[in-house]
């Protein structure tokens, strides 16, 4: 593991006690209340300064569904890490990460169409690559893949 | 026919009243004869100055990561090559790398060096389109044409390779669809000394062009600072001077023991982004030519029944064969159960895939860290406070691929 990602587990030990090396990747699981901490330590004390990707993988059953997981590439010390926090499907809110990074704004949106996941801080979640009035969340688990809502009525005797 | 009923409208702009009162909000796109790539661009309009900007991708949005995960590992092979078209061998790599590393399968020398190659061969098809087209955005009729007659031998030629010119599917899990012809590699070098002498032209008729400057040069600026806030990568970062690339930073493939510069620009604007995308194409085409050397014997895919199919003599003969092909592609290449993040240095930046197995022939979840996706959230940085016809050379400096952007 290289020295930084070292620094990064010692320093996260308390709000991540399950953090690993995965695949050159350092994986720190934190709980939702942690993560604007844990992200913001991220920036500014170890140089994490590209919000890269932000996703969520539906667990469905399980009682926190949704896991909400982050990328970090640091262009200083070229490595990498992600944090992952777990919502329940009741409340699945976490704090946005708009303050930290810009970069936040848009992919956010895109998590909160495809998961429904709130991000709470950003004021535009506005469907992105979804459309208005769209209802449900399509990776979610339980949204049927030949489910359709088309925006044009299907002409008459046509398929 | 009666006209149909009034159709909602699919989106809703972060704006409908203007700031001033003698602005107006126009909205361009989503398909607008002078940009190329579905958008919809809601500009708040001073005379032809943009005060405001809000970018709408999605037009092309066609469930792609939903579709993926009803798939095996090895069906989703033909749609990461609908991800970024223009370069869809550097998708292919890409997503077999982090299936590959997931699975513990290593590939064989002879793959690793024509995967590096055939990445940097459509980096340079990528930027030849990316290149020609926003030239011809702004009347430069001659260099597209140039540009894009190179980027067409370069798609017959990969056509002579994988029996298609735009999505080859020519990645396997753990090696490549099949060898290269014979002659291949001679008709590589021909359209290597071509690109010279075509790329001298249009540096020849662009860099020092007038009008070409005066369109470019301080339009569409980016600072250093704001790039990364907003998570660019690729030439877009790199144009604002910051050498970041992955094939340097953490080289992947055979590029650690390849020689190459890592271009960059001095401010960010549309001239830099031209710039660095012509001089990456040289660094390309040196890359090429050392790997050409270099390129080592022997098989392109590894000897592993868990992810390569069996040659077809053997199916057809023995009952193991068949079986294992059958498996293969019933129930796909069995990835361990674990979570993995790969990136690669893509025509347009990091090119991510996060794939989630729980062990078994179908991903749970893939999901791509599109390099377009991230630029367009920024791009109204490099809208506002220009002009409007400037959206048309800086939008097609940004290179958004739809098939990437809205997967």
């Amino acid at each position: 593991m290289s020295d930084v990602l070292a620094r990064v587990q010692a320093e996260m030990a308390a709000a991540a006690p399950d953090a690993a090396l995965s695949h050159g990747v350092l994986v720190l699981p934190v709980a939702p209340a942690q993560l604007l901490e844990v992200v913001k330590r991220l920036k500014t004390g170890f140089g994490f300064d590209l919000f890269l990707d932000v996703t969520a993988v539906d667990w469905p059953g399980a009682p926190l569904r949704f896991e909400v997981v982050y990328h970090f590439y640091s262009t200083r010390d070229f490595v990498r890490v992600r944090v992952k926090t777990r919502v329940a499907e009741q409340d699945p809110t976490v704090d946005s990460l708009v303050p930290l990074y810009n970069s936040a704004r848009f992919m956010e949106r895109e998590c909160h169409d495809m998961y429904g996941i709130v991000f709470r801080g950003n004021a535009d979640l506005r469907p992105i690559l979804l459309y208005e009035g769209f209802v449900g969340h399509p990776l979610r688990k339980d949204y049927p893949k030949r489910k359709e809502q088309p925006l044009v009525p299907y002409r008459e005797g046509g398929s | 026919m009666n006209a149909p009923d009034r159709i909602a409208n699919p989106v809703r702009p972060a704006f409908d009243t203007t700031l001033r009162e003698d602005s107006v909000i126009v909205s361009i796109g989503p398909s607008h004869p002078a940009t190329h790539g579905t958008i919809q661009i809601f500009t708040e309009l001073d005379g032809e100055k943009v005060v405001r900007a809000d970018l709408h991708c999605g037009y092309l949005h066609r469930g792609f990561e939903k579709e993926c995960e009803d798939h095996t590992w090895h069906n989703l092979i033909p749609y990461v090559d609908r991800l970024n078209y223009c370069s869809a061998l550097i998708n292919d790599f890409a997503y077999c790398d982090a299936v590959e590393q997931m699975m513990g399968v290593a590939i064989t020398p002879r793959c690793k060096y024509l995967r590096t190659l055939l990445a940097e061969y459509s980096r340079l098809a990528d930027h030849l389109t990316c290149v020609a087209a926003s030239l011809m955005e702004l009347g430069a009729m001659t260099a597209f044409l140039y540009l894009v007659m190179l980027r067409d031998w370069i798609y017959e030629h990969l056509a002579d390779l994988t029996g298609a010119r735009v999505t080859y599917t020519y990645g396997r899990i753990g090696g490549l669809a099949r060898d290269l012809p014979d002659g291949w590699l001679a008709r590589l070098d021909e359209i290597l000394v071509k690109y010279e002498e075509f790329i001298g032209r249009v540096h020849g008729l662009m860099d020092r062009n007038r009008i070409f400057i005066e369109r470019t040069r301080d339009v569409g600026v980016i600072t250093a600072a704001d790039a990364i806030d907003w998570g660019y990568s690729g030439p877009m970062l790199r144009s604002t001077g910051v050498a970041r690339d992955l094939r340097k930073d953490t080289p992947y493939l055979a590029y650690a023991e390849l020689d190459f510069e890592v271009p960059v620009g001095i401010k960010g604007d549309n001239y830099d982004r031209y710039y660095v995308r012509m001089r990456e194409m040289d660094e390309s085409v040196h890359m090429i030519r050392q790997l050409m050397a270099m390129l080592p014997d022997g098989p392109v895919s590894v000897d592993d029944r868990r992810c390569t199919l069996p040659e077809k003599r053997l199916v057809y003969t023995e009952i193991e064969s068949l079986i294992n092909h059958f498996k293969l592609i019933m129930e796909g290449p069995q990835v361990p159960a674990g979570e993995i993040y790969v990136a690669h240095e893509s025509a347009n930046g990091e090119l991510g895939f996060y794939l989630v197995s729980t062990g078994g022939g179908t991903p749970w979840k893939v999901h791509v860290r599109a390099p377009s996706f991230v630029h367009m959230g920024g791009a109204h940085k490099m809208l506002e406070g220009y002009q409007l016809a400037d959206i048309i050379p800086t939008f097609g400096s940004i290179n958004m691929i739809g098939g990437e952007c809205d997967r």
